[in-house]
Formats: structure tokens, sequence, C-alpha cells
């Protein structure tokens, strides 16, 4: 028996492999629960024989062939007590399962094929997002419930739903066509950036599991961009993704209070990621789409090239924010856009795009949002209209949930009424 | 495998007759247009356009009694206002042409796959 520690690493050796192994498992035997079994049976079946043989050359394909074959034995025993119908469609099964078994013993790469069918738009949006880490990132059930702070039974439910979805009104596992491809890989990206947000937005008070979510999200972007490498929007997500990662030590201050990222401490970036989100964005850029993703990446690689935060070049980040509004035209975009604005042509321009907001029909949805009250405040202060902009900073805090957020908007309504007094 | 495509639409009641008239040949003309193109694929099976929910009766069992009644089962304010049965592959297929259906364009067409799928 191996010992926890061994288990572990075994674990995790078989864990990297998950995805290429259950997607080709999927494939070949066209039914998800069966290759997930299957799968399982398999790394169970890992962790009795590795410890003993040692781990094999290629694990993947030592996997493929032990899953293929306990998804035979499987099959055999559910085609002998099913009623009729069940024991046609084990014997299908079974028929493609035997086949599996003389495929090639080294798994073929359909890990494509499996996140478009795991995203894809006819089921629910938190089942996408569920289905693709526990079947793409290997993550176990109890694991993502935990990420998403979900209970383990409500996670498992929503997952066997969107199985019984994809099996009842035959969901394929195919790559799109092309008429296709732009809206369906627009909706993996955002499950992509969705996992990537979960995880950014976690704070030292949350799970490990929680906080892995951002990583999680960069493999299968890696992954993904491997897969298509002639897709910009597909590195451009990564780039993004890398080049706040590489600041997230450097977003809290020692209060645990938002550090704003013109006045972050450079020396706690991660300069590995930055050179690698850098790389991804000079791929994306040499692809022929230019999508809002390599705009907001271009955003995020102005600010880390800048020298000092004094240095950060708002004009070219007021104009890629504008670019981004005429691809993406959201109020969200349109108060990043008026905070640049306001840095690099003085806080009137920018008040004036916030205010062109006001009047239009987003001021209801946006009155409820902290950051839309923020900016407002900063341009007031920026502005020297006091007054006004300690009510703001005052409904930006009452709004407010993120402690983080809540502390920083905070200490600048005291520097403001310190100023004041 | 066959796909029920569920033609809900808001009902055009409101309208002038003359306008609604016009709307509605112009809408039959192009779903003509569009099951063609679905007979020339071969997925056609069968379509059934519906009369108004005015000319409803519902059917309700209650203990051992049915009662009749006058309207449709529910009251919403789109309306079931016909089918069309195709056979298609898989789930893509359908919604691939689900979308060039005409019908999209004024209210929403539900895809529902047959029953039967396994386990």
């Amino acid at each position: 028996m191996a010992s926890d520690a061994s288990r572990d690493a075994l674990d995790a050796i078989a864990r990297a492999e998950s995805g290429l192994v259950l997607a080709s498992l999927v494939a070949s035997l066209r039914d998800l629960d069966l290759a997930e079994d299957a799968w399982q049976d398999a790394v169970e079946s890992a962790l009795v024989h590795w410890p003993q043989d040692g781990v094999p050359r290629r694990p993947a394909a030592w996997l493929t062939v032990a899953a293929r074959r306990r998804a035979v034995d499987r099959l055999r025993h559910r085609a002998m007590q099913a009623d009729k119908a069940s024991a046609l469609r084990a014997g299908e099964l079974l028929r493609r399962a035997e086949q599996s078994l003389l495929e090639s013993e080294e798994p073929v790469d359909e890990r494509l094929r499996l996140i478009f069918t795991c995203c894809h738009p006819a089921l629910p949006l938190e089942a996408r997002v569920a289905l693709t880490l526990r079947t793409l990132g290997g993550l176990s059930t109890e694991a993502v419930a935990r990420a998403f702070l979900v209970p383990v039974a409500t996670l498992a439910k929503r997952l066997e739903r969107a199985k019984a979805k994809i099996r009842a009104a035959r969901i394929p596992y195919r790559v799109p066509a092309p008429a296709e491809w732009g809206e369906r890989l627009a909706a993996v990206l955002s499950v992509l950036y969705l996992i990537f947000n979960e995880g950014y937005s976690a704070t030292a008070e949350d799970s490990a599991t929680r906080r892995s979510l951002c990583d999680e999200a960069i493999r299968l972007a890696h992954a993904l961009a491997a897969l298509v490498p002639g897709d910009g929007e597909i590195h451009s997500l990564l780039a993004l993704m890398l080049l706040h990662d590489a600041r997230r030590e450097a977003r809290y201050g020692p209060d645990g209070g938002l550090v704003p990222l013109d006045q972050q401490d450079r020396g706690r970036w991660r300069r590995d990621e930055i050179a690698e989100g850098l790389a991804a964005l000079r791929a994306a850029a040499a692809c022929a789409n230019r999508g809002a993703y390599q705009v907001q990446a271009a955003i995020a690689a102005a600010h880390v090239l800048a020298p000092t935060g004094a240095d950060t070049p708002w004009r070219t980040i007021a104009r890629l924010y504008a670019e981004l509004e005429s691809l993406a035209p959201t109020p969200v975009v349109r108060v990043n856009r008026a905070v640049a604005e306001g840095r690099a042509c003085g806080p009137d321009a920018g008040l004036a795009l916030l205010d062109d907001l006001h009047a239009g029909d987003a001021a209801r949805a946006l009155s409820a949002y902290p950051p839309y009250h923020a900016a407002y405040a900063d341009l007031l202060r920026l502005a020297g209209r006091t007054r006004e902009a300690e009510r703001a900073y005052r409904a930006a805090i009452e709004l407010c949930s993120a402690e983080p957020e809540r502390r920083f908007l905070a200490s600048q309504l005291a520097g403001l009424v310190d100023r004041a007094g | 495998m066959q796909y029920a495509l569920l033609f809900y639409n808001p009902p055009l009641a409101s309208l002038p007759a003359a306008e609604r008239e016009a709307r509605v040949s112009e809408m039959l003309v192009d779903m003509r247009k569009w099951q063609a193109d679905l007979e020339q694929a071969g997925v056609f099976r069968t379509t059934l356009r519906l009369a108004g929910v005015d000319a409803a009766t519902s059917l309700r069992g209650q203990g051992r009694e049915v009662l009749v009644s006058d309207g449709p089962f529910a009251e919403t304010k789109e309306i079931l206002g016909g089918l069309t049965v195709l056979e298609c592959a898989d789930l893509d297929e359908a919604l691939r042409w689900a979308r060039r259906c005409p019908l999209v364009r004024i209210g929403t067409v539900e895809v529902r796959p047959e029953w039967g799928a396994p386990r």
C-alpha cells in the first residue's frame, strides 16, 4: 500500500493526464458517464499497480488502456442485468468500447471536441463551468464545489443534469463548423475567464482550491492555444489572465486593503508571468482577428510595461478603452474608460463620460454597481469637488461587499476628510 | 433522432387588421422557403400550423371525471403557434436549422428532442 505522500504524487501524475485521457475516452465511447467511471477505475488501478511496478514511461497510454478495459468490463456487467432497452444500449456501447481496445495505446488529443461540448450554449452557464473543470481540469466534484462555494450535493446534481441533457438532446462531441466557430469559441473563452475571475477574486482567507482556479484557467487556455494556434482571441485571453495573475500578490496592502494598479509595489510582480503574458499577446497580434480580449490584454500590458506607476501611459490606455467600448459597449467598460480618460485628459473629461452614462438607460443598474460610484468619487476628488466626492465614496462603500475594496475606499475617504479638515 | 421545433409567438391581435395580414402573409412566404430548404436537405418530417388559442379546448382529469373547458392549458404572453418536426443527427444540426427559421425574428423557437434517450 502506498503511503499518503506517494499516493498524492501518483494522483497528481494521473490528474495531469486526465483531460487528455478522458477526452479520448469520450471520443471513442461517446458516453461521458461511462468515460468518467472508467477513468476513475483506471486511476484506482494505477494507485495499486504503480507503487509496485513503478510509474509507466507513458502514463497517459497506460491509463487509456486500463480505462478502455474497465469500460468493457462495466458494460458486460451492465448488459447482463439491465432491462431490454438498456441492454441494447449497453450492447451498442460495448461494441464501441471493444473497438477502442484495438486503437493505438497513445490517446488521440480530443480535448478540443470535449471542451466545445462542455461549454455548449444549450447547457446552463454554471454547468458549463463545472463540467469543464471536472472533465478537462480533472478536478473532483468535491473540489469544484469547494472552489465555487456550493454544497457538493448541489454541484453533483448540476453535473448530473447537464450530462443527462447531453444524452437526451444529443449534444455532439464535435468541433463546431466554421459558421458557428466564433460564437461557440466565445462561449468557451467566457467559461475559462469566469473560472479565472472566481480564483482571482479569492482572498487569503479562501481555500487553496478556490485560489487555484486561476492556475486551472491558465492551464486550460494554454492547452486550447496549443490546439488552435491560429486564433488570436485564445492567445489574448491567455495573455490577459497571465498579466493579471502576475500582479496577484501585489494587489493587497499590509492592511488587506486593495492597492490600485499604479500604486502597486512592482517588485512583487511576477516577471516570468509577465514575460509569458507579453509573448502570448505577441502571438495574438500575429493572428488575423483582434477582439475584445486582445484590447483588454493590451491595456493590461500597457500598465505592466510602465517602469513606475507615474509613467502609466494613460492616453494610450484611454484610447484602448475607447476601442474596447466600440467592441463591447457595456456600462462597465465605460466606467473604466472614464477613469482612464480622467487620468489622461483631466477629471472633467472623465466626468463627462460618466455623466453621459448617467443620462442613459443604464443608470439604474449602475447605481447598484460600486465601481461606478468609486470612479465618480475618484474623478470628483481629482477635480477638487470634495463634498460631492465624499458622498460618492460613501455610496460606493455602502454597496461594496468585498472587504479589500471597502478598505481601500475607506482610506481614500479618510484622506479626503483629513485634507478638507 | 427527431427534434420538434415549437414556435411561440406574441399574439398579433393588437395590430390593425391590414398590417396583421401583411405581416402574416410575408411570414408564410418566408416559412415556405425555409420548409423547402428543409425538404431539400432531407431533414423535414412534418409541420403543423395551429389555430389561435381562442379555438382551444382543454381536458383535465379530476378524480374519475374529465373536465372539458374552453381555452388553452395555460394563459401565457407567447402562444404555441405551430411546430415542425426534423430528423437530425444531433442538437447542433437541429439548432442550425432552427436558427434559420423566420419565426426566430418575432418570437421564440423551442427545440425539444424526442423522448427515449438511453438510460
